[in-house]
């Protein structure tokens, strides 16, 4: 698998680590069980999902892959930064 | 049978003859051989024996799906068992020995095994040896590992290399018959970057071993003119003996270059293979099809073999398989094997057809030769070597004719595998009767015999296509090339998989001994699932993947079940296409090159000294530094603590982890990824910050200091430099991107050392000269300085994990070295020593710090009593998750110092805690053992642990039991400060 980072380019998969789901927001700290879930709940998506990458071995940027888990086509890179503010 | 070389044609070179040795004998081949081809030449039919019953085999196929030739190759530390000869090139001086026979290959005493066969049948491993199951491991196993197998592994130390590599290319191409020769020279032509990959040692296919002409010139010679063609194009790389193995992600192939497997010994500076990751925007997969044997009676026989084997061997090697050579075909192309070996003199006994009625042009072929059409052969006969064939006709009658080689064709197998590694299944096709690529990966398209065009000119005009469709996809101009001649020959062919009429055992997997029987027994007990009848038969496995059988299996099992072809499905190939040797997935990657060594500045200085080194992570740090005398680590490691709480110590620490944070907003980031408040810290000042991970749990410690308002530098514990990296880089990116700040890793660029004990801070004055203030008031405890010693930047904590009064003084990492031996010219007046990582541990846990072994991960800061660091002023990331009750039960294992009651014993690290009268089980488990050392300060061993309601625990005996070891030793529990507890030394 090859992730095309937005700042290195194309680069292999080995360069890069997984985190999960990047749909998930950090709650308030006062949220309660939403906390919990925050930390713990992940869906275990059959198909289209966005996530978190991590380029270590490059640039050092948390992007935001959105990828197909059977297939791993990948339909779009981005910076996180920008995926969290936007 | 009886081969030999023909007096003249193939593309060997009979100007270099090439000598050789099989199973001790010495023979002689031409350059451009394989053992294969040079054993046929030599008259060698009979090659090893099988799996199971030991029969006899000889050589069936020219290439890489053959079942039967597997040799050792090569002796000693060199030894490989299970080489195909069809695919080992002829080198001088070769060594190759036959396989599971015992005593010889022509006489073996397990050959026998063929008159228990009744036991033998599928899934006999399953039914036999089941009771009782005591015997299983000591008797039956290795009882059926002798007997059946194939050829033994040197378990000697591979002597040669491998390694990887990476390339890049706009198209790939996977072989170089005509599909491939014109993909590559098409997109080559109109600019794009190509690779193509051939698994052989030259390039052709099947041209090199067919005699049908292409522009009026032979296969070979037509081949040369394109492939010099291709060698003068810049954009285009030819790799021989290079075959692609795996289609994987994203355009990635995995494809293994056999660099010296051709020669006696890897050329100096040479791996012996190289495993290429090949990353191609588009790619053709133009790699053939393989033909496709009929199943009868003792067609395992040596000198039964397929018929476009026997074709190569006379066209691409000059070699006659036998002397009587009998064709069975199903379709017409089985009859040019006839046409081609009577132009080379050999003499055809006769071609069998089950088809009654058989073109003209094609049935002119023959020749002279007896034909018999609606006929099938049923069985063959000869012990070790092919003598006749039965033959019956469409009305029953049967006629025995006598051959030394029987040439067989089914049909033609596209080889699409690589077109399945996707998840994508091969669809049948009545019309080809054969299994086609469906569904393809991303960006690979399929191109002549693979995709089921079997014809030349079917061939070339794919390969112009989809080399023209891939350059064009990838923004070049298409190139148009000139019709090429050549001829269209026909391969119609019959539906015939097996002839039911065999009388003598008939083999679907010649490789695994497996029966038309077999997969009768498996369809009546019900593994009738394509999945299961592969793993109950073991059909389609080892070397060769069923690559000549899996499709007649099926066949079969569709013919018992009634059902089609299609209907009862394929088994889905996976990579590796082919074996590929373990070494060259490790590559380079092996022994102490497995991953890399990092060294600090100091290692020459501290190799000079004598240190005994540790690993670390990937560091490799001074564990003791031993005296002349000292003959134990313990002795060395006590005199080293005693030096530095009695003077001074120097200790490399430059492996912690070190961040430098820069910006407006460091403060308020640090206040959230720390436990503790880090926006107060006034500059000049460190603090020791504590990180939890978000769900509550500690993840690393370390200090941080405040060089100027808004510069930070931060160290972390070593072997969590990279995480804790990562983690910042998350908060920041992720979760707080509006927070102005930038942080990089520079744990590389200083080099960082303790200096410890109570002269230390005499050590230093010398160091600096008398220019630098170094009062206690001028650099208080956590005071943190940056300063110039001679003109180097330096930074100089005040830092102490010891106890002592200590400092932590940092210079660019190329001056680590230097500084090392200032420190002990420094401190030559005041006796001191560097010490190891091992004195280091010895002095932290004296400290009750804790470390590597507290935070284990499952520890909380209220476990380490380190509660009172979690602020309530602020978020912090962990902070909510910290708060659950399962974190705060006091019950929870926590923080203690453990001494032996009789303070001779030794403590034991991993011990169990009990309570005195408690029974060593796991319900009356208690907590554990983290640390253990031997105090010299105390003199006796001291420990620290994690103990259930320790803190409340402090006075009372308790067992450490070490079940591993039998210990159980009564200790007291403590508070974790060993040492100057009040902590009056370090503010010294």
């Amino acid at each position: 698998m090859r992730i095309d980072c937005p700042f290195c380019g194309s680069r292999e998969i080995v360069e890069f680590s997984y985190l999960g789901d990047a749909g998930v927001q950090r709650p308030a700290p006062d949220a309660g069980s939403v906390f919990t879930d925050y930390v713990y709940l992940r869906d275990n998506v059959a198909g289209r999902h966005r996530e978190y990458w991590y380029h270590g071995s490059g640039c050092h940027s948390w992007l935001v892959v959105e990828r197909d888990t059977r297939s791993h086509e990948i339909f779009s890179v981005d910076y996180a930064h920008r995926e969290t503010v936007r | 049978m009886s081969g030999r070389r023909l007096a003249s044609g193939g593309l060997i070179n009979r100007a270099a003859p090439v000598r050789f040795a099989f199973d001790g004998r010495d023979f002689a081949g031409f350059a451009g051989d394989t053992v294969a081809s040079a054993l046929l030449a030599n008259g060698v039919g009979l090659v090893g024996r099988s799996f199971k019953y030991h029969r006899p085999r000889g050589v069936f196929s020219a290439g890489p799906e053959e079942p039967n030739a597997l040799v050792e190759l090569r002796n000693g530390t060199r030894r490989e068992p299970n080489t195909k000869a069809t695919t080992a090139e002829l080198f001088a001086g070769l060594v190759a020995r036959s396989q599971n026979r015992w005593p010889s290959l022509a006489f073996d005493v397990l050959a026998i095994n063929q008159l228990a066969s009744p036991i033998f049948v599928a899934g006999f491993y399953y039914k036999t040896f089941m009771w009782p199951a005591v015997l299983w491991e000591k008797l039956y196993e290795p009882l059926i590992r002798r007997a059946a197998g194939l050829g033994k592994a040197s378990v000697e130390t591979d002597p040669d290399s491998y390694e990887k590599a990476t390339a890049f290319c706009d198209v790939l191409v996977i072989g170089s018959g005509p599909a491939g020769l014109m993909a590559a020279l098409t997109a080559g032509r109109a600019g794009a970057r190509v690779i193509v990959a051939e698994e052989d040692f030259p390039l052709g296919g099947r041209l090199l071993a067919e005699t049908y002409e292409i522009d009026g010139m032979p296969g070979a010679a037509w081949t040369a003119g394109v492939e010099a063609e291709l060698r003068a194009l810049p954009n285009v790389r030819i790799m021989r003996r290079t075959v692609v193995f795996g289609v994987y992600d994203g355009g990635t192939y995995g494809a293994l270059e056999r660099v010296s497997d051709h020669l006696a010994v890897p050329p100096p500076h040479q791996p012996r293979q190289r495993l290429w990751k090949l990353v191609a925007k588009r790619t053709v997969l133009a790699a053939g099809a393989i033909e496709r044997p009929v199943v009868f009676g003792g067609n395992d026989r040596p000198g039964v073999m397929l018929a476009s084997a026997v074709r190569s061997y006379a066209n691409r090697f000059g070699v006659a398989a036998g002397e009587r050579i009998a064709v069975f075909t199903t379709g017409d192309d089985g009859w040019r094997t006839a046409g081609d070996l009577l132009a080379q003199g050999v003499t055809v006994a006769a071609v069998i057809d089950p088809r009654t009625e058989v073109a003209p042009a094609v049935r002119a072929l023959a020749g002279g030769a007896e034909v018999y059409l609606g006929a099938m052969v049923r069985d063959a006969h000869g012990a070790h070597g092919l003598r006749r064939i039965d033959v019956v006709r469409a009305d029953g009658s049967s006629v025995s004719i006598a051959a030394d080689v029987l040439a067989v064709s089914g049909g033609w197998n596209p080889t699409a595998s690589l077109a399945t590694h996707h998840g994508a299944r091969t669809e049948w096709s009545d019309t080809k009767l054969a299994f086609l690529p469906g569904k393809t990966p991303p960006g690979l398209a399929v191109a002549g015999a693979a995709a089921g065009n079997f014809t030349t000119a079917e061939a070339l005009a794919d390969g112009v296509r989809l080399g023209n469709e891939a350059a064009v996809a990838l923004g070049f101009t298409a190139t148009s090339i000139a019709a090429i001649r050549t001829s269209d020959e026909s391969f119609a062919v019959a539906p015939l998989f097996h002839v039911a009429a065999a009388r003598t055992k008939a083999f679907v997997d010649l490789q695994n001994d497996v029966t038309v029987k077999d997969i009768a027994l498996a369809e009546r007990e019900g593994f009738r699932s394509v999945e299961h009848l592969k793993r109950y038969t073991t059909l389609g496995m080892a070397t060769d993947q069923g690559k000549t059988s899996n499709v007649n299996g099926l066949a079969i099992m569709a013919e018992l079940t009634g059902r089609s072809i299609p209907e009862t499905g394929s088994t889905r190939s996976r990579p590796p296409h082919v074996p590929v040797a373990i070494g060259a997935f490790a590559g380079l990657h092996k022994g102490l090159d497995f991953k890399p060594t990092r060294l600090p500045a100091s290692h020459g200085w501290a190799v000079a000294r004598g240190a005994v080194f540790v690993e670390t992570g990937q560091w490799l740090r001074a564990q003791w530094y031993p005296q002349p005398g000292e003959t134990d680590w313990l002795t060395s490691v006590t005199r080293e603590v005693k030096a530095v709480r009695g003077g001074a110590g120097i200790c490399d620490v430059s492996t912690l982890g070190k961040i430098a944070l820069e910006g407006p907003d460091v403060g308020a980031f640090l206040d959230r990824v720390y436990a503790n408040m880090f926006s107060t810290l006034p500059v000049g000042r460190a603090r020791y910050g504590l990180m939890l991970r978000e769900d509550g749990i500690v993840m690393d410690d370390g200090t941080t200091a405040r060089l100027a308002d808004e510069r930070f530098v931060m160290s972390t514990t070593t072997i969590n430099a990279g995480k804790v990296m990562q983690h910042l880089e998350f908060c920041h990116q992720v979760l707080w991107p509006e927070l102005d700040l930038d942080m990089v890793s520079v744990t590389e660029q200083w080099a960082q050392f303790a200096v410890a004990g109570p002269s230390s801070r005499q050590l230093l004055q010398t160091l600096f000269g008398p220019g630098v203030d170094l009062s206690d008031a001028a650099v208080p405890y956590m005071a943190a300085r940056e300063l110039q010693l001679d003109s180097i930047p330096a930074r100089l904590f005040r830092l102490s994990f010891s106890g002592e009064l200590a400092y932590e003084i940092a210079v660019p990492a190329r001056f680590g070295a230097a500084l090392a031996g200032a420190l002990v010219t420094a401190g030559a007046g005041l006796g001191v020593v560097p010490y190891g990582t091992e004195a280091l541990g010895v002095m932290r846990v004296e400290k009750g710090h804790v470390a590597g072994n507290e935070l284990n991960g499952t520890s909380t800061a209220g476990d380490l009593g380190l509660g009172r660091m979690l602020s309530s002023k602020k978020d912090f990331i962990g902070r909510t998750m910290a708060a659950r009750p399962g974190l705060v039960d006091p019950a929870r294992p926590a923080l203690v110092g453990l001494r032996p009651v009789d303070r001779a014993q030794r403590l034991r690290a991993g011990a169990h805690f009990l309570a005195r009268d408690a029974k060593a089980e796991a319900a009356n488990d208690a907590g554990y053992m983290t640390s253990v050392v031997f105090s010299p300060e105390l003199g006796h061993w001291i420990g620290l642990g994690l103990l259930a309601n320790g803190p409340q625990r402090h006075g009372e005996i308790i067992r450490a039991y070490d079940a591993l070891r039998g210990e159980d030793i009564a200790v007291e529990v403590v508070p974790p400060v060993h040492v100057d507890p009040e902590g009056v030394r370090l503010r010294g």
